[in-house]
């Protein structure tokens, strides 16, 4: 666990340390690369703001409306049914569209049934092992200007609930019920 | 598909709202969430520009290169289309790697940067490239070695072991990560059979 802690704080300026020592070596103007690299990013921050206005919004009508609780509660006693854990089934759905919803649920998960049970756990792995895969996908494709996102949308949902399937199976293995 | 998803979550949820009387707190939602985007994207020059700086030192001194080909059998594997020694196999690797340890501040530049230099390779300047959709699918299923968050949210709550999850996390994660890849392909080669479209 220390250790874990260690590498997380000095793993960062570890890494600037190297470039800006590899830059100095290799003989880059390395002040003046840096500016000329950094410039771009404020563009491209821009760049995002009305794709992520566009799905934020959505996502939050979806959300404050009750529409998606409604939903989830709808979906409870199908995986019940199907043997999966009811409580946790929602933060799987939840996972894909909206990374501040989905933490608030796993902490609230990890609260209400212990971080050692195996909701806990299950969630644990969940929150752990996906991204928000909306939110990728409009951070992404909306930072260089890419409208039509193809197959993308669908290849990351499908992989969301690969990863889902998965975490639950591993986590019964490992730690059993 | 986006189309779809996102109308049908704006407009169900008003159609909802209307049923139960949630019609405030979507009003509230609305500006709230609006507010929160731009802030949000705002909040993201910081780390974009700091980023983007380094990796540019990293790159002129052909520190991306040398990563690039570090991973060389693998990522040529994957992206097939991009070119040997492209600029953007330097920074999808660095984007993964980071991803990895969990440094997602550094991640999100990197992998924007990348999608930068893989729009330059791409006809059809709108729409997605097959590369894209690749590097996507591995990178919203990314193999995560630390879920740090999740640790510190398993502390607080007194686990007797916070750190027991960073097994099941890489094994769920890899094999999604494997199972991504698959799907990913698996509608590459759908679209191809369609008519030779990309």
């Amino acid at each position: 666990m220390a250790f874990i802690q260690l590498l997380s704080t000095w793993l960062i300026p570890i890494t600037i340390a190297f470039i800006l020592l590899y830059g100095t070596v290799k003989k880059v103007p390395t002040y003046e690369a840096f500016v000329e690299g950094g410039k771009e990013g404020i563009q491209i921050a821009f760049s995002v703001i009305p794709y992520l206005v566009g799905m934020l919004v959505s996502i939050s009508i979806f959300r404050a409306s009750g529409a998606l609780d409604y939903i989830m509660n709808g979906i409870k006693p199908i995986a019940d049914a199907i043997g999966l854990p009811a409580e946790v089934v929602p933060l799987a759905v939840v996972r894909t569209i909206s990374g501040t919803a989905a933490l608030g649920m796993t902490t609230d998960l990890i609260a209400t049934y212990g971080p050692d049970s195996f909701i806990g756990r299950l969630a644990s792995t969940i929150q752990g092992s996906t991204e928000t895969t909306l939110y990728v996908l409009t951070v992404y494709f909306g930072a260089v200007g890419i409208k039509k996102m193809g197959d993308a949308l669908k290849v990351g949902i499908l992989a969301d609930i690969l990863s889902f399937i998965v975490s639950f199976f591993i986590v019964l293995l490992i730690f059993g019920r | 598909m986006v189309n779809l998803i996102w109308v049908a979550m704006a407009v169900v949820g008003i159609a909802f709202a209307m049923m139960s009387g949630t019609m405030n707190k979507v009003n509230e939602a609305i500006f709230q969430s609006a507010k929160e985007a731009v802030t949000i994207s705002i909040g993201m020059i910081s780390i974009l520009v700091f980023w983007l700086g380094l990796m540019k030192i990293a790159e002129e001194a052909g520190l991306l290169k040398r990563l690039a080909a570090l991973f060389k059998p693998l990522v040529r594997r994957l992206f097939p289309e991009v070119p040997p020694n492209h600029p953007a196999l330097g920074y999808i690797v660095s984007n993964m790697v980071a991803n990895m340890f969990g440094l997602g501040s550094a991640a999100t530049p990197m992998g924007i940067k990348a999608m930068e230099e893989l729009k330059k390779l791409n006809s059809h300047q709108e729409e997605a490239s097959r590369s894209m959709i690749t590097f996507l699918a591995i990178n919203t299923s990314s193999i995560t070695l630390i879920p740090a968050t999740v640790i510190s949210i398993r502390m607080t709550y007194g686990s007797a072991a916070p750190g027991e999850i960073i097994g099941t996390t890489l094994v769920a994660s890899t094999i999604s990560t494997i199972g991504a890849v698959c799907i990913d392909r698996y509608y590459y080669w759908k679209r191809t059979r369609k008519g030779g479209k990309r």
